[in-house]
Parts: structure tokens; C-alpha cells; sequence
């Protein structure tokens, strides 16, 4: 059970053409019975906040190569695992 | 372990992926922020020290920049040349006797007419840009893409270097050393008189020209502009021209101003990219010119390349955690299909490898090292005319009969279509527009010779009007500015400094050819000597 998380998404270099032009966003994700983790927040991104062009920004199960990750500043090749319940940084 | 029946039963389908420690490979100290190329994990601290360490090492490494030169950065406002900005800034600002010591300048080039913005778009990106500028006191120049069309035609002549011979280690260690003993001998304010040289320098400088801004555009220029590129039908030569233009207005703009030196922030992951994508467009001669730290091929003005050791990775995290101001301004690739062009399209497939295979672009980083530039040997022939009209490379003016390049010369006049005359243009031909690049790349890139220009064009004079002032063109240029130039349906939409340059230079070949016609007079002659 997890309940509605709010997070706070940055997109930058580029990345923010397909989001309407805007960079920052809050948005709260909905009741889920298993905790989030990156995979179904990238679906949900491109089902609910992405304008146009998904093939631009995600590939399959991933963000597109080329497209850059920070999970609160930090790489996100440097964790394994579910998303922490916090702030959340996607960067170009 | 190649037997025909062995069965890997899927053991090689995930890639191990090495287990990361979560503290910094450096001082094992702090936790981990970042992992750049394939384990080595750093924290915030020691990656910042990486980071500047390795563009003063760079510098240091390549002695191209002597103490108190004039040297132009050219910002585009991305995150590579905005990142070099702020390590020039930073390079420039330390108190330490190894401090870099030049005098910069900033060049943006405003390419919005090109790539389709509206104005007000473009003034809010120049003037997002020049509020940045000016928080760093230095010179900046803003030029606009429609300037292109003013400039004069010695942009395009190569100009002799500053030095008669090139500068070597030791003159470069004795330049720096001139400056520590001078600060030695001053008794009472040693750091202040050099701070006091280099800051008066640098306000004269301001005081000239009080705006950076040259003069304002109207709107028949973006109009000429736009249709300069909208007579460019594929985006591959849209995106070659455009580059090419680009260069030509940062060079003018480092010689009028005095800059003799030009710093491009093009990264690591960029110069990999442009390797493959410049061997693919047939520009396989000059790729140690194209990707190496230096260019030298405009003589007077050097352009170097301090980024081309890191990656983007490593520029947008820098960006992102020391919080390097940086403007996105969509250019002409921007949300552009995979396949639009051949720049993006090995954009695409080097950013595909790079993410299953983390050391490709170090690895085409390291190749691209390996090319140095093959002196020519110093004949009396080489003059202005063997370098191309419009990327300043070195054109191969030795005729080679039966290189591959003619080869496909020949098959093109082969299979052209000859249609009625006034319809026909060169980019109609039945014959593929751009040949094969393997044949380019193997080395055989001749731009062809005088007479072999002559030849296509006695072959394409007879079928219509256009052609000879196409081929006359054509054989001014490299092999790669060839195929650019061919995609073009409107050559007269070329900017005036390249049509006189081109028109310059035919006439100097025509009277270098004269010498060898025989005179009409001395025809004449012969039969009044017989009927004496």
C-alpha cells in the first residue's frame, strides 16, 4: 500500500519542449498498491504529463538514451531498487 | 566453446552490471553522487576538483594560449560552452601563480532566423543570455545569423599566423616565466601591478565599444536568410551550411575585434559524434582539424577546443550541482526525427551504443587523437586556391586519373537524365545524390583538379545555362562542400562574400590557365606567313 506520493519533477536542456515549455513540476501520484518505483512513474509521465513526441523522451521500459537522471542530485545508476519517497529530479 | 551444438542457455542475456560502492573512489570519504564512465563513483567535492583539474590540465597539456592573449569564446548557451564560460571564469579568477592568464572575450551567434523562431523568442533567449554575460565583466559580442550576409570576402582567405614560425614549448615556458619574476620584483604591490595591467586592458576594451550588440537586423535579412535556407533541400546540408556560416562569423568577428584565439565548447560526446557523422558527409581529409584540440586552418586565428575531454554526462551533472547557468535554445535538429539528417542520425546511434556499451565515445575520443595532421610538403605550389571556397580545408589539387572519386564523377555523367534545357539542374540527375561515403573515406578525396572541372563542365555546358556556374563553383570546394552545394536549388541565395570570392578566385585560375592557351593572334599569323 502507498499512499499518494507528491513529487517535485525538473526538466531541463531540452527535455522541457515536450512538457508544454515548462520546467518545474509538482504532481502527486495516485493511490498504488505496490510502492512506485522509476518504471511506472516513466509510465506514468508519458501517459499523464507528456504533450508530444513520446519516443523523444521514453524507449521501451527506460527513459531514452541520451536523457540524464537525478534522483535528489544523485545518479540514478547509483541506485538499485525502489524510488525513495522524496524529491525527485528528471534532467536532460 | 564455438562448437555447433553448444547451447548458451541464457547466461549472456543480462549484462552484469558491477555492484557500485557508495563511497567515493577518490577519499573514500564521502557518499557517492555520481558514477562517470564505467564504475568510478565520485562525491561532490572531489568530482568538482576532477572537473576543473582536467580543463587546466587540458590548457596545459596543449601550449597553444600564451599569457595575455586576446581569445574569443563562442557560447551557444548550452551546457558544454556555458560550463567552458564558467571554468574560464573560474581558471581566470584563482590568486595562485598558475592562474590562467588571457584576456576573453564571448561571442554568441543568435541562429534564430535560421531555425524558424519568431523575434521576440529570439530576444528573450539573447536577452536571457546577456544577463549572464554581463554578470561575468567580460567583452561580449551578440551577432546575429544575418550579419553572414554583410561580411566581407577575406573572411574566407586563410591569413598568415601572428608568428612566422610556430610557437614552440619553450617559447610558450618562456612567456610564462617573463611574468613571475615581474611580479617578484615589485616590492610593494606584487600582485596588484599585473591585476591592475590585465583590469585596465580589459576596460579599454569595454569603452570602445560600450555594446556588445552589433547592429540591429530588419527584416529583409531574416527574409534573405530564410530563403538562403530554404533552398537547401536536404537537412543534412541545411545543418553543413549552417556550420559553416557559423564559422565564418566567429572568425570575422575574432578578426576585426583582434582575437587570435577562439574557443569552441564542443564535449567529448559532441567531437565523437562529429567524427563519424564528418567521414560519413565526406569529410574524412580533415578530420584531425575537425576534432583536434587545434585548428590552425585559418592561419591567423587559431581555434582550440578545451571541452573535448569531457563527456555530456559529466558537463550537465557540473551544470546541474554548481548550478552553471545555461539557456536552451532549439536549433535546427531539435525534435527532428532520428533520420532527418546524417548528423542525427549518428547522434542517435552513438547515444544508443553509449548506454550498452559505456566506453564507446572514449573509445572514438582516443581514435580521434591518434589523427594528426599530415604536413603537406612545402612546394611553391601550394597557394590560396588549393583550399576549399568554404570549410578552408586543403584541397588535393593533384590530379589522380583513376582515383575513385573519379570514378564516380564519370558514373554521374553516365546516368544523367538529359532533359530540356532551362529545366535542368544538377540536382535533378538520375544519379545518386550523394555517392557512396566509403569512397570518400578511403582517402581519395581529391577535390579534383582545375582542368577535371572543366571537364564535367564542357559535359554539362552543352545542356543548359546553370551548369557552369554550378560545376565553375563546384571546383572550388572540397568534395564534402561539393554534395552541400549540390543539394542547394538556388545558388544565388549564397551570401555575396562567397559568389565574389568564387568569382575572384575563377578569374585568377582562368588567367593562370591563359599562360598555357595558345593566342587566336598567332593562329592568324601562320597563314599570312605562308602567303607572303
Amino acid at each position: 500500500m502507498a499512499a499518494p506520493i507528491a513529487i517535485h519533477l525538473e526538466f531541463g536542456g531540452g527535455a522541457e519542449l515536450l512538457f508544454g515549455s515548462v520546467k518545474e513540476h509538482h504532481v502527486t501520484l495516485p493511490n498504488q498498491s505496490e510502492p512506485w518505483d522509476m518504471k511506472q512513474l516513466l509510465v506514468w509521465i508519458r501517459g499523464n504529463m507528456l504533450k508530444e513526441r513520446p519516443e523523444l523522451f521514453v524507449q521501451g521500459d527506460t527513459v531514452r538514451p541520451g536523457i540524464l537522471v537525478l534522483i535528489n542530485d544523485a545518479d540514478w545508476e547509483l541506485m538499485v531498487g525502489v524510488l525513495p519517497e522524496c524529491v525527485l529530479c528528471v534532467k536532460d | 566453446m564455438c562448437q555447433v551444438d553448444e547451447e548458451y542457455n541464457g547466461q549472456l542475456d543480462h549484462r552484469v552490471t558491477p555492484r557500485v560502492s557508495k563511497k567515493c573512489v577518490k577519499c573514500k570519504e564521502n557518499t557517492t553522487v555520481l558514477i562517470i564512465r564505467a564504475g568510478d563513483a565520485f562525491c561532490r567535492g572531489c568530482f568538482k576538483e576532477y572537473f576543473i583539474h582536467k580543463f587546466r590540465a587540458m590548457l596545459g597539456k596543449n601550449r597553444v594560449i600564451f599569457p595575455g592573449e586576446k581569445v574569443l569564446l563562442a557560447v551557444s548557451g548550452g551546457p558544454a560552452s556555458s560550463s567552458m564560460l564558467s571554468q574560464v571564469q573560474e581558471g581566470l579568477s584563482r590568486d595562485a601563480p598558475k592562474k590562467l592568464r588571457f584576456v576573453p572575450g564571448i561571442i554568441y551567434i543568435d541562429e534564430g532566423g535560421a531555425s524558424g523562431q519568431s523575434m521576440e523568442e529570439r530576444k528573450r533567449a539573447v536577452a536571457q543570455l546577456e544577463s549572464v554575460f554581463r554578470a561575468t565583466n567580460y567583452h561580449y559580442h551578440i551577432v546575429h545569423l544575418e550579419q553572414v550576409l554583410s561580411l566581407p570576402s577575406s573572411v574566407l582567405e586563410a591569413g598568415s599566423s601572428a608568428t612566422g614560425k610556430p610557437p614552440t614549448g619553450s617559447s610558450y615556458k618562456a612567456a610564462v616565466d617573463h611574468l613571475i619574476p615581474t611580479r617578484k620584483n615589485q616590492n610593494q604591490h606584487p600582485d596588484l601591478s599585473v591585476e591592475n595591467a590585465q583590469s585596465h586592458l580589459s576596460n579599454l576594451s569595454m569603452q570602445e565599444v560600450q555594446n556588445g550588440v552589433t547592429s540591429p537586423i530588419t527584416p529583409e535579412h531574416t527574409q534573405a536568410l530564410k530563403r538562403l535556407f530554404a533552398s537547401v533541400r536536404t537537412p543534412t546540408a541545411k545543418e553543413d551550411l549552417l556550420h559553416t556560416l557559423r564559422q565564418h562569423l566567429i572568425l570575422h568577428t575574432a578578426r576585426t575585434q583582434g582575437y587570435t584565439k577562439v574557443m569552441m565548447g564542443d564535449s567529448c560526446s559532441r567531437l565523437a559524434i562529429k567524427l563519424l557523422s564528418n567521414i560519413s558527409l565526406g569529410r574524412g581529409a580533415s578530420l584531425a582539424t575537425d576534432t583536434g584540440f587545434s585548428d590552425p586552418r585559418h592561419g591567423d586565428v587559431v581555434i582550440v577546443r578545451p571541452m573535448r575531454d569531457y563527456s555530456s554526462k559529466e558537463i550537465a551533472y557540473y551544470n546541474r550541482m554548481f548550478d552553471i547557468p545555461s539557456v536552451f535554445i532549439p536549433g535546427l535538429d531539435s525534435k527532428a526525427q532520428d533520420k532527418a539528417s546524417i548528423q542525427r542520425l549518428t547522434e542517435s546511434f552513438v547515444t544508443k551504443l553509449q548506454t550498452d556499451f559505456p566506453s564507446t565515445v572514449s573509445t572514438i575520443y582516443r581514435t580521434s587523437e591518434k589523427l594528426h595532421t599530415a604536413c603537406p610538403p612545402q612546394n611553391t605550389n601550394t597557394q590560396l586556391s588549393a583550399k576549399c571556397l568554404l570549410c578552408v580545408c586543403a584541397l588535393d589539387t593533384k590530379l589522380e586519373e583513376f582515383s575513385a572519386y573519379q570514378a564516380t564523377l564519370i558514373s554521374e555523367q553516365l546516368s544523367q537524365r538529359r532533359g530540356p534545357g532551362p529545366e535542368f539542374t544538377p540536382g535533378t540527375t538520375a544519379a545518386p545524390g550523394s555517392p557512396p561515403a566509403s569512397s570518400a573515406g578511403q582517402g581519395h578525396s581529391s577535390g579534383g583538379g582545375q582542368s577535371q572541372g572543366c571537364e564535367t563542365g564542357d559535359g554539362g555546358c552543352c545542356s543548359s545555362a546553370k551548369e557552369p556556374e554550378t560545376v565553375d563553383l563546384k571546383s572550388l570546394l572540397c568534395y564534402s562542400c561539393r554534395l552541400t552545394i549540390k543539394d542547394m536549388t538556388a545558388l544565388d541565395a549564397l551570401p555575396q562574400y562567397i559568389l565574389s570570392e568564387a568569382e575572384r578566385r575563377r578569374s585568377q585560375m582562368r588567367e593562370e590557365i591563359s599562360e598555357f592557351l595558345l593566342d587566336e593572334e598567332e593562329d592568324e599569323a601562320i597563314p599570312r606567313v605562308n602567303g607572303s
